[in-house]
């Protein structure tokens, strides 16, 4: 079975001006989105207290709400999670720095004085305010070591036109994909951190598989120009490139509707990781290499000294 | 052509063996069970186990088997209901000594147990339970031991002995040290020589320093002192949550330190958080001091005019009592606490043992007062930064004692256990702030693991399918490849005890979908050779060789990724990374050995192949 062409020869080098026009302009909504409305930063960010409780049956929220007024929190936000019988309720951390080990129980109370069946805890999450910061600093650093770690690799194996063009488009994966969390409104929290890393991993498994094509026709094909050795080694990955990002979607797919709702952020940020993981390596990548102005001399096979070949007339 | 040697099969074939084994005592299941084990870390004798088995049997409680290891028992039953009366049952017969917990053991049979196979080990979020990141107040700690210095000088400048006293104008807290007031130069000089000769003066500095009319002695703490001291604080707290994580009767707790100044606890399994947090939060002590039998109570809560020496308390009916600023003894001279009933008035007490210290010091002051009263103040830090502090018995001195007495004038018998209970535990050496929680109830748990467990098999099933039908006989190996690669995983999360969460099971979710990659690779590179005109054989053996510098360079990377994951993340996350990087190995290898292998066992052998299903 067949899904693309045997041989693909579409031109995607002379469509990279359009293509690079449209990753502006996602990117440009994206960094609007980020800048205006920001991310919905989730408890491991921003501190705070979440405690998810479960019903036999679905209550109303306004009573919700009024049941937590009256316990004392009138600033409690109130939201279903999953199904309309599990809510989540968070609470900013006091001022009065009295600790969660109180808030959690108080809160329960206040709810079981509002119902006869009873209301059960599922999960309680407190999270300091400093550890708040520590989490979003360890966060930002784990990306900044992993993409200079990446730079290094690719710089080692193939050559440093490479590496830059890899990490540009992760920057540009990376970016979007926040711009889309922020513009859709997806709460970011640290297992959306993990996911971030993981599109890494994946955006640049098609971007490596791309290089080493290209690598290998530049070496092969030596009467053709920089674009068509690039065209050619997209249009020969193309069909991998699609087959594992489908079966990766098709997976994630799987996690997102059955996973349930805490992996749900997660889910979502790679299943927008992989598609526009995608799309850069074949575009964006490439599209980098290529106005860095690479050779086929790049990438010749270093001669080995050979002492006896010297030692020839 | 296209054969691999014979050796190559042996070691595939022994590699999935292994993972078969080791991956197995995970469809076991558990055994709901009783652990026993002795508070104190003793092993346990043979007549422990008869009398605890003995008190089971009474009950009608016949455990499925017994099994007694040096340092616990475990009882294990067929059903939750025999568990929990079990728990019951031993716990009004032997706690005091013996901590009871619930566990829920595994029911690996022997044999795998005999070579080191265990089930994986479920992360909170999959089992259950809670999570504590505690901040130690350093300063506060600091406090404290700022007062024990102050008090020590008190007691080194004012002996028993009447004509061994210095007297001082004051002895105070100040920064990092203590300031005592003298009156005049010889004294100071007097009480120079004497803290420079005490023994329990070592580690700090003493300085003399003129005051403004006063002859002062300045004690400030050197840095390694101070450093020794924080060490020492958060090991004395690390001691002292086990303890008490060990009376709440959990399995198998987690409490250990993180970074200089911060204590990680988890307890798998805990249904009743609030009581863990009550226990883990709270410091209590008593301390014992003597009443101010000069002074008049009720003046002083008045007027506000406290005799300089003492301190206001009220009684726990409300009546205010002057109590000494010299403290007899205090809770870190405890050693021991017992709940009972007071012999004479059958009302709740707490039996009390001191350390040689402590006994002293209750005989000295016991024997020079009696007749006078002695008063037991009871501190609670509650957690919320509360601090009580209840006087709960004044009573009347009628004889020395020293090592052991009782306490009594508590309320209930509830609270003389719960008394005894925090004593016991321990008194914590610096107070902790609860900075971090995370709990899961045990049916979110399973809900958890149910949801993932789905999601694993469907996006398994469908990758099959998909594989199946786009890349034919060819499919088929990597299918197999991706079932061999999802039974390794599981075996070496189980061989090297990783702890699998909810993110962890989204990994494996994920290497499923990435794993088919390396085969996508491999089969696309085969049909490439195909269509430039190779033969079947030679494409094989084409695709393999040159696709292999792909997917390492591919892999690694993504490998590169994972690993920072694992270095700055935490829990959950921790588990995710792991997952992956297990993950990507074990594709690598099933990828490029398995299926080739499978593939030349197919297709190796034959002299003319047509044609290649791929």
């Amino acid at each position: 079975m067949r899904l693309i062409k045997e041989q693909t020869t579409i031109d995607f080098m002379n469509r990279r001006w359009i293509a690079l026009v449209i990753s502006l302009a996602i990117i440009l909504l994206g960094v609007g989105s980020l800048i205006i409305r920001g991310l919905d930063f989730g408890l491991d960010f921003t501190g705070g207290v979440l405690i998810e409780v479960g019903y036999d049956e679905a209550p109303a929220l306004a009573d919700i709400r009024q049941q937590l007024a009256d316990g004392g929190f009138p600033d409690a936000i109130v939201q279903t999670f999953g199904t309309s019988r599990e809510l989540v309720v968070r609470l900013a951390v006091p001022e009065d720095d009295s600790g969660s080990a109180g808030i959690s129980s108080r809160v329960l109370s206040a709810l079981s004085a509002g119902t006869e069946s009873g209301v059960e805890m599922r999960r309680v999450e407190f999270v300091g305010p400093q550890i708040g910061e520590e989490l979003a600093e360890k966060g930002a650093l784990a990306l900044l070591w992993a993409l200079s770690g990446i730079f290094l690799y690719i710089m080692f194996r193939f050559q440093w036109r490479f590496s830059v063009g890899a990490v540009l488009a992760l920057i540009h994966d990376v970016v979007i994909t926040l711009g889309v969390l922020s513009l859709i409104g997806i709460e970011f929290d640290l297992t959306v951190v993990a996911a971030l890393l993981a599109v890494i991993g994946y955006s640049l498994n098609d971007t490596i598989v791309l290089y080493d094509r290209i690598r290998e026709n530049f070496r092969r094909l030596r009467k053709l120009t920089p674009l068509e050795v690039i065209n050619n080694s997209i249009n020969q990955t193309l069909s991998r490139t699609i087959i594992t990002s489908m079966t990766t979607l098709l997976v994630l797919a799987a996690l997102f509707i059955f996973g349930g709702e805490i992996i749900h952020s997660f889910a979502f940020t790679l299943i927008t990781g992989v598609l526009v993981g995608t799309y850069s390596s074949i575009f964006v990548a490439s599209t980098a290499v290529m106005q860095l102005g690479v050779t086929k001399l790049d990438l010749m096979q270093i001669e080995k000294e050979n002492p006896e070949l010297k030692a020839r007339p | 052509m296209n054969q691999y040697p014979a050796w190559k099969y042996v070691l595939i074939v022994l590699f999935l063996t292994f993972a078969t084994v080791y991956a197995l005592p995970n469809l076991f299941g558990d055994d709901p069970a009783v652990q026993l084990s002795h508070s104190k870390g003793f092993r346990m004798t043979p007549e422990m186990v008869d009398r605890a088995t003995a008190a089971l049997t009474a009950e009608q409680l016949t455990p499925i088997s017994i099994e007694s290891e040096p340092f616990k028992l475990l009882y294990r039953f067929s059903n939750a209901e025999d568990q929990i009366r079990a728990r019951d049952v031993l716990q009004d017969q032997l706690s005091g000594q013996y901590s009871v917990a619930l566990n829920l053991a595994p029911a690996t049979p022997g044999w795998l147990r005999a070579v080191g196979a265990d089930p994986m080990v479920l992360g909170l979020d999959l089992q259950g339970g809670v999570h504590f990141l505690l901040q130690v107040d350093m300063d506060a700690a600091m406090e404290q031991q700022l007062d024990r210095y102050v008090d020590d000088i008190r007691s080194i400048l004012r002996p028993s002995r009447a004509e061994d006293r210095i007297r001082y104008v004051s002895i105070r807290a100040v920064n990092n040290g203590v300031l005592a007031q003298l009156r005049s130069a010889e004294d100071r000089a007097r009480a120079m020589n004497r803290l420079q000769s005490n023994a329990s003066m070592t580690g700090v500095d003493l300085e003399e320093v003129d005051g403004t009319d006063t002859f002062n002695i300045r004690m400030t703490i050197q840095e390694n002192t101070l450093i020794a001291l924080q060490q020492t604080a958060l090991k004395q707290n690390i001691t002292t949550l086990r303890n008490r994580v060990n009376e709440l009767g959990v399995a198998e707790p987690i409490v250990h330190q993180q970074g200089g100044d911060r204590i990680v606890i988890q307890l798998p399994g805990i249904q009743d958080t609030a009581r863990a947090k009550e226990i883990l939060g709270a410091t209590a002590t008593l301390e014992y001091r003597a009443v101010d039998e000069q002074g008049n109570a009720l003046d002083a809560a008045n007027t506000g005019r406290i005799p300089p020496n003492s301190r206001l308390y009220t009684t726990r009916d409300g009546t205010p009592i002057l109590l000494l600023k010299r403290l007899i003894v205090s809770g870190d001279q405890l050693v021991g606490a017992a709940a009972g009933f007071d012999q004479q008035t059958g009302t709740p007490m707490v039996s009390v043992t001191l350390d040689g210290v402590g006994a002293n010091r209750m005989l000295d002051f016991t024997r020079d007062n009696v007749g006078n009263r002695m008063a037991v103040v009871f501190l609670e830090n509650k957690p919320g930064g509360i601090r009580s502090e209840e006087v709960i018995s004044v009573a009347v001195i009628r004889e020395p004692f020293g090592k052991r007495f009782q306490t009594t004038g508590l309320d209930s018998t509830e609270e003389s256990s719960q008394l005894a209970l925090l004593l016991r535990a321990g008194a914590l050496a610096a107070p902790v702030e609860i900075i971090e929680e995370r709990t899961v109830g045990p049916s979110l748990g399973q809900d958890n693991i149910d949801k993932g467990f789905k999601s694993v098999i469907i996006g398994f099933v469908v990758v099959l399918i998909f594989m199946a039908i786009y890349y034919r006989v060819f499919g088929l190996f990597a299918n197999v490849a991706l079932a061999v690669n999802l039974v390794m995983v599981v075996a070496l999360l189980s061989m090297l005890g990783a702890t699998l969460t909810l993110p962890g099971i989204a990994g494996i979710v994920l290497t499923v979908g990435m794993a088919v990659d390396a085969n996508v690779l491999i089969f696309e590179r085969i049909r490439e050779e195909l269509r430039i005109g190779n033969t079947p054989q030679a494409s094989i053996r084409a695709g393999y060789d040159k696709a292999f510098s792909t997917i390492a360079d591919a892999n690694i990377t993504t490998l590169i990724a994972a690993v920072v994951l694992f270095t700055f993340g935490t829990g959950p996350i921790k588990g995710f990374a792991v997952t992956l990087s297990l993950g990507i190995i074990t594709s690598m290898f099933t990828a490029i050995m398995l299926t080739r292998g499978i593939a030349n066992l197919v297709y190796g052998g034959r002299r003319r192949v047509k044609k290649l299903a791929v």
